[in-house]
């Protein structure tokens, strides 16, 4: 094992899924020469080369283009969209042509491209640096998407999207790339070295897609959440002294109904926790989906707790931000109802 | 009340409108074999005037004249006249279908034939081809059965996909031919980032796509002569310019005052201006364009100009928006009679050879058909099982695509209700059968 940040994990993935299959090339703004913004893929192009490791135009419409005929091509392509903000001018290729065309050639051909993406707040990054998008795809068919929240978790589950036959948009919190951040700005921050989950092997392991994780084993309510918020929502529950079972989905789609299922026939209570805005956000889809499973077995409405329906404002990131307050206001309503 | 005031803007329009008389003056047609041949692997500077200019080959005497005239077989001249021919009787037949409403949907590409058919026998059967949705020409000529088009065109339970797409978005993966998308250019960059990926491969394969002038004001054209450029990526892109997208003059892509193909220059690519009706002007760029890109010299830009005699498709009806007799009038003739003309100069052909092959091709796509709706039709016969559609949406059935597969069983009367019932509806049941 080794200590690795959220970055270093994802580099580590990167390195040993090119080191086992030649046929992986990374591509994207900054990530050759540079190492990217945010260093995910530093020190790659030295090492495999400036045919695996590119530079790309700023033009992410153009990136998930190519990437997509590179896949066709016999590549394993792995696009960095250097913040989810940005994704927007590749959406029509992300749509309608990367999450389709295994579908529209009756499997014919098959595009396995990861794109990756450093997602949500926190950063002082304003309304243009800090979306949580993930809704947008995940109502896309075709497409897996998967937000990990820590450095085990997102090193096997870049290997796996990277290995997987299907596309996958991969959004990365940047706000956790240093280190869990539990929702207060004011406390110094922490690093991954002292978290369990910063403990990383050197080599290939894969963490499955679908397949949620029970952060947190606990009786009294089911809390429901990925991204920066898995380490929010612990220590909401923690300050109220509510035993809570955390489930961090990891992946959005395949969604692990089974396990978010299994949860809340136990407890009977469920909060539903995610950065991205709150209307026709990913949590609607949760929430009616534990409806439609566990409704005999609800003592209390679900509760979601999201960003606010605004952009995210510069100023008042702490006030958009769904914070440790938000949350334990939310467990109090559905431990107090009925 | 009037609500008219003086405007600056400029809005294009097209030179004529229904009752009007065709003008086509403002094409700018240089003279047959003006245009000169620079060598394949030529710096950008020496191809430029190429991008306004026309190769053009074919001279009206039906003679094969000028620096661009290519080496071809009179064989392999029969043979692209063929495969034009068998286009243009699929096409005929096509249309006809959805008249009698065979089929939902279809697109000709009646007046183009040369386009796809000269450019499919200049490639390789290893180049890659990324088609737009009127290049059928392409696939006739790598040599997909006719019934297996059909069949697409039917959604049977033999198409190739799987009753999925709109007729005509055919696909044929060992033909290397990629599935066409409906939505506009998206193909174009996507064949770029193939021949990246060759490049990487250090393979000299190339790929080709086609568009429309129409679909040239998407940002995915950009994106295409912008990586073409940047990565010298071995492709042949092009603009297939038949001046109308749907009832929209090429003008509103831009194409006045400058051709499409000067927009390569613009990228740091060479543009060529080819005359789309000219079998062997078709021929001889592409193979020049294919040859630089085996090369390493990078991508071409090709400007195709010809003429959409065709409606946009079955849905579509021109004589709203341009003179019914407009394709009469088209300077750059037909592409079937042009090469049918100069094999007959040749001495390598004749009327009563080309009415024979005619009706050798009618009777091969009657055939096609016939056999074709043995496999069924959108409404008769045989058809694939519905539960197919939850099929390749991912590589493994994911849990919910699972479940609704089983919905629709139930919605179909496939399976005995118990083993289909929803999570809740058991659980209902379970406790109301508790004491």
């Amino acid at each position: 094992m080794t200590q690795m940040n959220m970055i270093q994990a994802l580099n580590s993935a990167m390195d040993v899924t090119m080191e086992r299959d030649s046929n992986v090339v990374l591509m994207g703004e900054d990530v050759g020469y540079f190492g990217g913004v945010f260093r995910a893929t530093e020190g790659l192009q030295r090492k495999y080369g400036e045919h695996r490791v590119f530079d790309s135009p700023i033009a992410e419409g153009g990136i998930v283009a190519t990437a997509i005929g590179m896949a066709v091509n016999g590549l394993r392509p792995v696009a960095e969209v250097q913040f989810a903000d940005y994704i927007y001018p590749a959406y029509d290729q992300i749509v309608s042509e990367l999450a389709r065309i295994r579908y529209r050639s009756g499997g014919d051909f098959a595009t396995p491209v990861t794109i990756r993406t450093p997602c949500g707040g926190g950063i002082r990054g304003g309304q243009t640096h800090s979306q949580s998008p993930e809704a947008l795809f995940a109502h896309i068919c075709g497409l897996k998407v998967v937000m990990p929240s820590n450095p085990y978790d997102a090193k096997g589950l870049l290997i796996a999207s990277i290995e997987d036959e299907d596309p996958v948009v991969f959004f990365e919190p940047k706000r956790l790339y240093n280190g869990p951040f539990d929702g207060d700005p004011n406390k110094p921050a922490v690093g991954w070295s002292s978290h369990p989950k910063g403990d990383v092997p050197a080599g290939h392991y894969k963490v499955p897609l679908g397949v949620a994780e029970i952060v947190r084993p606990g009786k009294q309510l089911t809390i429901v959440t990925y991204g920066t918020m898995v380490y929010v929502s612990l220590a909401a529950a923690a300050s109220l002294g509510i035993d809570a079972e955390v489930i961090d989905l990891r992946s959005i789609v395949p969604l692990d109904l089974e396990t978010i299922a299994a949860s809340v026939k136990k407890t009977g209570r469920c909060v539903i926790a995610h950065e991205a805005t709150r209307f026709a956000g990913f949590g609607a889809e949760i929430s009616a989906s534990i409806q439609e499973e566990c409704f005999w077995h609800l003592e209390a409405p679900i509760q979601r707790v999201a960003g606010w329906d605004t952009p995210y404002p510069h100023a008042f990131e702490w006030e958009y931000f769904p914070g440790q307050a938000r949350i334990a206001a939310a467990i109090k309503a559905t431990m107090e109802a009925s | 009340m009037s609500t008219a005031r003086r405007s600056r803007l400029h809005v294009p329009r097209p030179p004529a409108r229904p009752g009007d008389t065709p003008d086509f003056s403002y094409l700018r047609i240089p003279p047959v074999g003006s245009a000169e041949r620079p060598p394949h692997d030529a710096p950008l500077a020496d191809t430029e005037r190429l991008a306004g200019g026309m190769v053009r080959v074919l001279d009206d005497k039906h003679r094969a004249v000028g620096p661009w005239t290519p080496q071809i077989a009179p064989a392999d001249l029969q043979l692209g006249l063929r495969h034009m021919v068998l286009t243009h009787q699929f096409d005929e037949r096509g249309m006809r279908a959805q008249r009698q409403g065979r089929i939902t949907f279809y697109m000709k590409s009646t007046g183009e034939e040369a386009v796809s058919v000269a450019q499919a026998m200049a490639l390789r059967p290893t180049d890659m081809m990324f088609p737009g949705y009127r290049n059928q020409g392409l696939f006739i000529t790598r040599g997909l059965s006719l019934v297996d088009m059909t069949c697409q065109l039917l959604s049977n339970s033999r198409d190739m996909c799987k009753g999925r797409q709109l007729p005509v978005m055919y696909h044929w993966r060992e033909g290397k031919l990629f599935s066409i998308s409906g939505n506009l250019a998206t193909q174009f960059p996507q064949a770029v980032g193939w021949a990246m990926a060759a490049a990487i491969k250090n393979e000299d394969h190339v790929a080709a796509s086609w568009l429309g002038d129409g679909s040239t004001a998407e940002g995915d054209f950009h994106y295409a002569l912008l990586f073409a450029n940047v990565y010298r990526a071995p492709v042949i892109l092009n603009v297939v310019n038949n001046q109308w997208a749907i009832s929209t003059f090429q003008a509103f892509a831009g194409g006045e005052p400058r051709s499409f193909a000067s927009r390569g220059p613009g990228y740091g690519i060479p543009g060529i201006r080819v005359d789309g009706n000219d079998f062997l002007a078709v021929y001889a760029v592409t193979q020049w364009a294919a040859e630089r890109a085996r090369a390493g010299a990078g991508a071409t830009l090709i400007e195709h100009v010809t003429y959409r005699v065709s409606p946009h498709s079955t849905s579509d009806d021109p004589s709203r928006y341009r003179p019914k007799n407009e394709a009469e009038r088209w300077p750059l003739g037909d592409p079937i009679e042009r090469l049918k003309s100069h094999l007959i100069a040749l001495g390598e052909w004749s009327e009563e050879r080309h009415a024979a092959l005619v009706k050798e091709c009618d009777e091969e796509v009657a055939n096609a058909w016939r056999e074709a709706v043995k496999h069924g039709t959108l409404t008769d016969g045989p058809r694939l099982d519905p539960e197919t559609m939850f099929d390749d949406v991912f590589k493994d059935v994911t849990p919910n695509l699972a479940r609704q597969r089983q919905q629709l069983a139930l919605e179909l009367g496939k399976h005995p209700a118990e083993e289909t019932k929803s999570a809740l509806q058991r659980e209902i049941d379970m406790e109301r059968a508790e004491p």
